[in-house]
């Protein structure tokens, strides 16, 4: 129970057992330890900035989904007016067409009257110079006939 | 405890029990056995801690290094507790090495008594004391190692000026300097020996008391009506072994404890 030189042989064995606990034992635990908590940390973390991106992404989706449903509404409603003007313009060049054409025919039907009103003219001339020699029984002279023409087809 | 052995075999059998094997005389002897059991037992630390150092795990750790890591992160609250985020390196390490240490000699308390000295004896040693913590040698160097570490980081933080200061303004200002060194001394030095007789006054007595229940049927050889103690004697160790049981760990987590607390003591500026 005294003290003796044993003292000192325990506190070397101390102390190298203190050395080698801290150099087996502490030190690659602790620094273990010491990672596992940083990589949990960080997992923590990088989850959470995760759910911040998803947020964003999906903010930053919707507003997409959002304009490109304006735009679309846009192009239709530009589509609707130019399908309108298009008809107009349609519509439009058909009434054109149409009244030119009843204009060409119009100016068709009276030079085919004004023709006929000529031809009927000359028939009618034929006819009167064939009534008045078959009523005069006479020849009449060449000058006579041409007045007797005019005073006809001036008359007509 | 150079008594006669007037009283017979019991005596004879303590002291028998609390007898150190030793080599060399007077100051300069060794006690040979507390050396080789507590090496031993240092040397089984060191033996698992390598063990479980060669497969660290980070992702799953298996189950020793779970039971070890909770202890480690034990020990670290600890001294999280007393020093804050400024420990010194040194003392988680050492404080970890004490509770472990400790713990492991107090446990051969609760071997069987005779197991080793009669396995010694049969070896021809004559004397074998198991459990080191009942040699005030191993108690008392551990003490000292963590003194000389108060008185290291007393300096180190407070200055030497500082540390003066304190031996000579503490406890009672400056109108009773003598007064205050005898204090100071009295309450620096009660440190380390108080840390020291706890813990060989505890596991002593402890070893003392299995001691006398073993002595209920020593005459058993000589008269063998003694064994009528023997059911007693079986009830008694058990209940001092559960008992025993919280004692050794008591003492290690207080040795632990108390040391550091005495270094965070010596960093904290402005005590008293």
């Amino acid at each position: 129970m005294d003290i003796t030189i044993t003292l000192v042989a325990q506190i070397i064995s101390f102390l190298i057992l203190v050395w080698l606990v801290n150099k087996y034992l502490w030190a690659p635990l602790s620094a273990l330890m010491e990672a596992r908590r940083k990589k949990i940390s960080d997992g923590l973390s990088a989850s959470e900035r995760g759910k911040h991106e998803l947020k964003l992404a999906q903010e930053r989706s919707t507003e997409l989904l959002r304009e490109a449903k304006e735009k679309a509404n846009d192009i239709i409603a530009q589509a609707n007016s130019r399908s309108n003007q298009i008809l107009e313009e349609a519509r439009k060049n058909a009434k054109d067409e149409a009244e030119r054409v009843v204009m060409q025919a119009n100016a068709e039907i009276d030079r085919e009257v004004n023709k006929a009103k000529e031809a009927l003219r000359e028939q009618i001339s034929d006819v009167a110079i064939t009534g008045a020699e078959r009523i005069l029984k006479r020849e009449v002279t060449s000058k006579d006939h041409e007045s007797a023409m005019a005073d006809l087809i001036a008359r007509i | 405890m150079a008594t006669e052995n007037s009283g017979g075999g019991s005596v004879e059998y303590i002291q028998h029990h609390l007898t150190n094997l030793r080599i060399g005389e007077g100051f300069w002897s060794l006690n040979i056995d507390t050396i080789l059991v507590s090496a031993f037992l240092g040397a089984l630390i060191v033996f698992v801690a390598m063990k479980i150092g060669k497969n660290l795990r980070t992702e799953t750790p298996n189950g020793l290094q779970n039971a070890v890591e909770s202890i480690l992160e034990f020990v670290d609250a600890q001294v999280k507790d007393s020093f804050g985020s400024r420990a010194p390196s040194i003392v988680a390490p050492l404080a970890l090495t004490i509770l472990l240490w400790v713990w492991l000699m107090n446990f051969m308390d609760l071997l069987p008594i005779d197991l080793l000295p009669a396995i010694a004896s049969g070896l021809g040693l004559e004397y074998f004391k198991v459990v080191p913590t009942t040699d005030l040698n191993v108690t008392l160097a551990m003490a000292l190692v963590v003194f000389a570490l108060v008185l290291y980081y007393n300096v180190k933080v407070k200055g030497l000026g500082g540390f003066l200061k304190m031996f000579l303004f503490h406890p009672f200002g400056k109108y009773l300097i003598p007064l205050n060194i005898v204090m100071t001394a009295i309450d620096e030095l009660a440190k380390p020996i108080s840390l020291a007789l706890r813990l060989f006054g505890n596991i002593f007595a402890g070893e003392l008391v299995f001691m006398l229940i073993a002595l209920l049927t020593l005459g058993a050889t000589i008269s063998a009506s003694l064994l009528i103690w023997f059911p007693l004697q079986v009830v008694l160790d058990m209940a001092w072994i559960a008992f025993h049981i919280l004692i050794i760990t008591l003492q290690a987590f207080i040795f632990m404890v108390l040391t550091i607390v005495y270094i965070g003591m010596a960093h904290n500026q402005d005590e008293h």
